[in-house]
Formats: structure tokens, C-alpha cells, sequence
């Protein structure tokens, strides 16, 4: 069989799929960084909820991450997709517009966003203890209100100490994408599958996929490391 | 890549702590809260149409099993797979090394949907186009789906663990391993009384919680039509077309299992003798 592979299949133009397997790429890199982003806003709002928050905003920020950890994420997605945007049109219908049609990315972010905060709320949270007391009584002491406390000293602070877990957040979002394609969201994985349907190609498309993917996880893998180093300059002892 | 390190279990809770555990769900805000969850949940049973479920029950319970069946066998072929993948990567010669790491880094780096659809899509469609396949004993079982969900499900969890293992090999002190050597104990003999059972110790939190990690990947092989607990709901879903009564059951299935096989797995680790 591999004799008879036909790599003309992979051209950028028709009948070629690689245009619309490079296309599918970058709705991924978009779907994974945009719910990463979301994710990093839900971590640090979740984290700080879990350790400067009231009795009730802790518990709910508990709550959250529980649930978030324990049900498999294809469910979630499923629950945050149908149920989103089912209670988003029935919002609509209450103020008297009509039902409206949600843009995909949005709608992919989101809830690949919305996943990933459970996970960043733990890691944040961690990292944020593995900053020294005494840095951000000082910073309060100065008479630093707490959002310039955050900004100024917790969340530089913490950076070091949140990257290992950040970055294999990164690479959980990237490979979380691809459940995407089970709503029908037409990024890397199900344009593969469409391809290596039309074509019967199976192991080229496939494999032509899992290498992009590879290209991003080791590529971004790169970029981390550097931006690790960065980060843990004029610190003692890396681990 | 980093280890995962986010889902650490927690230690043994203690009585002590259980009370208190519990004296701190007495607390005001917690009480109300209880009782709005109690009502929702009230409400959910009450409000919602449940009246599929009776007739879907035991297909649910036959998914439940397959889901579990799935965890089994994907956890302990991986984990079998897992321990030369780890030796390997710490004592074998360069190219076995290579190969091993290689391995896990490719498994770890795309999706496991990908996997599997390779797998199934691609060997399924070459094993069918070869006639002496069809005439041997294992077309049966290569006609059906489950056996190359499994084969996803395990592969990748090897990869995963075998990347876990390598760490807890090479992090057991030499001088066990020399203290064991000068016993005049055989290679064979320091490998399955020692380094193994230091190396499968140290791992231990680590494992348990990859062990919930892969639960939550098994609803993938509904995707190649393996008749799981999440592919029956799918079931649910498109013959009621009910859009809320099945996910939320099937989340709520999937909690009790996490909370189930947490604590389970807490017990058993509470029992490992830890001596050091």
C-alpha cells in the first residue's frame, strides 16, 4: 500500500487537501490559544476567589474546579456548547430578539476556555502560595492598593513558579482542540478525518496531521523553555 | 514537557478531620447553599422529563460496564507497557533510548481523537483490504471497534506513564540499588525487589491521579461507535432529542465515578507502607 500513496494529495490547491488541512491548522492554533487566554482570565480570577475571596465566593471557586477536573472534557464541551448556547437564545428570546446563529470560534474558545480555568485556577492558586509572605506584606505596607499589588508584585512573583504548569496547560489546550471535532467544529482533526474520507488516504492525512500537531507542541515547547528561562532570571537555584 | 502535576491527590483524610470536615459543612453560607443545591436538584428531578430513563437502564448499565472494562484494561496493558518504556529511557543502549522517548513524545504530543481515528480508520481499512486477514481467527475481533478503542486508550496511557516511570526510576537512590548489589542479589533480583517496587512507590500519587486523567478520556471511543456509557447518552440524545436530562445525567455519572475511584484509589495508597 505505500508504494501507491499519492503525496499530490497533500498540495495546497485542489484537488489537494493541504490548503484545507493547513486552514483546519490554524483554527486550532486559534481555538487553542484564544480558550488558553480565556482560561488564563478564568485561572487568575478563580485563584484569587480561592485565597483573598469571601466564604461563599471560595467555596463557589471550589465547586468550579471540582467539577471542571471531574467530568471528562468531551462532556463538558458538550454541556457548555448546547447549553450555552441554547441559554443564550432563549436570553435573546426573552428580550424580544431573535435567535441568533453563534459565531463557531467564539463558541469553541469559550468553551475550551472555560475548561482550561479549572485547571489554571489550581495552578495560579499554587503558585501564587509559592510566593514569599513577606513580598506582598511589604507591597501592602507601601500602601499599594491590592489591584496594584496583584499587577506589581503577586502576578510577576508567581510567574516562575506557574510556567511548568502553564505550559502543560498549553499543551493540553492544543490537543483539546481536537475534541472539538466531535461538536463539528471543523479544525485540524475533522478536516483530517473529511480528507482521508474522500480520499480513502487514511494513514497520509493522519499522519500528516499528527506531524502539524507535532510541530506546534514541540515548537511551542521551544518558545516555553525560553520564556522560562526568562522569567527565572536572578533567581536562585533553578529547580 | 513538564509532568503533570495539577491533579495531585490529597492525603488520607483522618477522623479528626472528617469531623471537622463536616462541622465546616455546617456553616451558615454552606447550609444555604446545600439547600439551593438540594432544591435545583429537586427541581431538576421534578421539572425535567425523565421518563426515557426506565426504558434506557440497562443499556446505560451495560455502557457503564464497557466504560469501565475500557479503564481496566487501558490502565493495566499501559502500565505493563509502561515499566520497559521507563527502564529503557533511564539504562538502555542509546537507540532503544531514542526509540522510547521518541514514543512517548509523539503519543504525548497529538490528540488522542487523532490516535485514535488512525488506528481505527487506517488499520481497520487495511486489515479489511487484505483477504488473508479475513480468513484468520482474529477478524472477528478486528471487525469490531472495541479492540482498537482499547489499543488507543492503552498506547496512550503507556506513553504518559512511561514518561512518569522513567522519572521514578532514575530518582530511587543509587545507593539502594548498590546496597542491593553488594547483597550479591542478581541483576533480575535487584530489578524485582528493589528498584521496581521503590520506583512504582515513588510514582504512586502520580499514578492515581493519571488513573482519573484516563476515565476521563474514555468517552473518545464512542466516537468509533464502541457502545460506552457516553455513546448510549448519545443514543438518549438523539432519539429523545432532549438536550439538557441526558448531559447532566451523564456528568453526574462521571462525578460519582471520579469521587468513587479518588477515594479508592486515596485507600489503597494509604495502605502502601511508606518507609522513607
Amino acid at each position: 500500500m505505500f508504494q501507491s500513496i499519492d503525496f499530490g494529495l497533500l498540495a495546497l490547491n485542489s484537488p489537494g487537501w493541504g490548503g484545507a488541512l493547513l486552514a483546519g491548522f490554524w483554527r486550532s492554533i486559534q481555538l487553542a490559544a484564544g480558550g488558553y487566554a480565556l482560561g488564563i482570565v478564568i485561572g487568575i480570577l478563580g485563584a484569587v476567589a480561592k485565597l483573598y475571596g469571601g466564604r461563599v465566593s471560595r467555596d463557589l471557586a471550589e465547586i468550579y474546579t471540582m467539577t471542571i477536573r471531574a467530568v471528562p472534557e468531551l462532556v463538558l464541551m458538550l454541556i457548555f456548547y448546547y447549553a450555552g448556547t441554547d441559554l443564550l437564545n432563549r436570553l435573546m428570546g426573552l428580550f424580544g430578539a431573535g435567535g441568533i446563529d453563534v459565531n463557531g470560534l467564539a463558541a469553541g474558545i469559550l468553551v475550551i476556555g472555560l475548561v482550561q480555568g479549572g485547571y489554571t485556577t489550581e495552578v495560579i492558586r499554587a503558585a501564587i502560595l509559592a510566593v514569599p509572605r513577606g513580598q506582598i506584606e511589604a507591597a501592602h505596607s507601601f500602601g499599594m492598593s491590592p489591584m496594584r499589588v496583584m499587577r506589581r508584585i503577586t502576578l510577576p512573583a508567581m510567574l516562575p513558579h506557574a510556567i511548568p504548569g502553564m505550559a502543560n496547560l498549553w499543551m493540553i489546550a492544543t490537543k483539546d482542540t481536537a475534541l472539538l471535532a466531535v461538536i463539528g467544529f471543523s479544525e485540524l482533526t475533522l478536516v483530517t478525518k473529511q480528507a482521508a474520507a474522500a480520499t480513502r488516504e487514511y494513514f497520509l492525512f493522519f499522519i500528516a496531521a499528527g506531524l502539524l500537531y507535532l510541530i506546534l507542541t514541540l515548537g511551542s515547547n521551544v518558545v516555553l523553555r525560553l520564556f522560562e528561562r526568562h522569567a527565572r532570571r536572578g533567581m536562585v537555584a533553578p529547580r | 514537557m513538564p509532568d503533570m502535576d495539577t491533579i495531585t491527590p490529597l492525603r488520607p483524610a483522618t477522623g479528626a478531620q472528617l469531623l471537622a470536615g463536616l462541622r465546616g459543612l455546617l456553616m451558615p453560607h454552606r447550609l444555604i447553599m446545600l439547600a439551593l443545591a438540594l432544591t435545583g436538584l429537586a427541581a431538576m428531578v421534578t421539572q425535567m422529563d425523565w421518563s426515557w430513563l426506565p426504558a434506557y437502564l440497562p443499556r446505560l448499565w451495560g455502557g457503564l460496564l464497557t466504560t469501565l472494562w475500557m479503564l481496566a484494561g487501558s490502565v493495566i496493558l499501559g502500565f505493563a507497557l509502561a515499566l520497559p518504556l521507563g527502564v529503557v529511557q533511564v539504562i538502555g543502549p542509546r537507540p532503544l533510548r531514542w526509540l522510547a522517548s521518541g514514543f512517548c513524545t509523539v503519543v504525548r504530543g497529538t490528540p488522542l481523537l487523532l490516535q485514535l481515528w488512525l488506528l481505527y480508520y487506517g488499520l481497520g481499512s487495511l486489515f479489511a483490504a487484505y483477504p488473508v486477514i479475513r480468513e484468520t481467527w482474529a477478524w472477528p475481533y478486528l471487525r469490531e471497534a472495541w479492540p482498537y478503542g482499547l489499543l488507543a486508550l492503552t498506547i496512550s496511557f503507556a506513553a504518559y506513564e512511561g514518561e512518569v516511570m522513567r522519572g521514578a526510576f532514575a530518582g530511587v537512590p543509587n545507593g539502594e540499588l548498590e546496597a542491593a548489589r553488594a547483597f550479591g542479589m542478581s541483576p533480575r533480583k535487584v530489578f524485582f525487589r528493589v528498584w521496581l517496587p521503590r520506583a512504582v512507590h515513588r510514582a504512586l500519587p502520580v499514578l492515581t491521579g493519571e488513573i482519573i486523567l484516563q476515565l476521563k478520556s474514555t468517552p473518545l471511543i464512542a466516537t468509533i461507535a464502541v457502545a460506552d456509557l457516553y455513546a448510549i447518552v448519545t443514543r438518549v440524545r438523539q432519539a429523545t432529542l432532549l438536550t439538557y436530562e441526558p448531559l447532566l445525567l451523564l456528568a453526574g455519572i462521571y462525578l460519582c465515578l471520579s469521587a468513587i475511584l479518588t477515594i479508592a484509589l486515596r485507600w489503597l495508597e494509604g495502605r502502601m507502607p511508606s518507609g522513607g
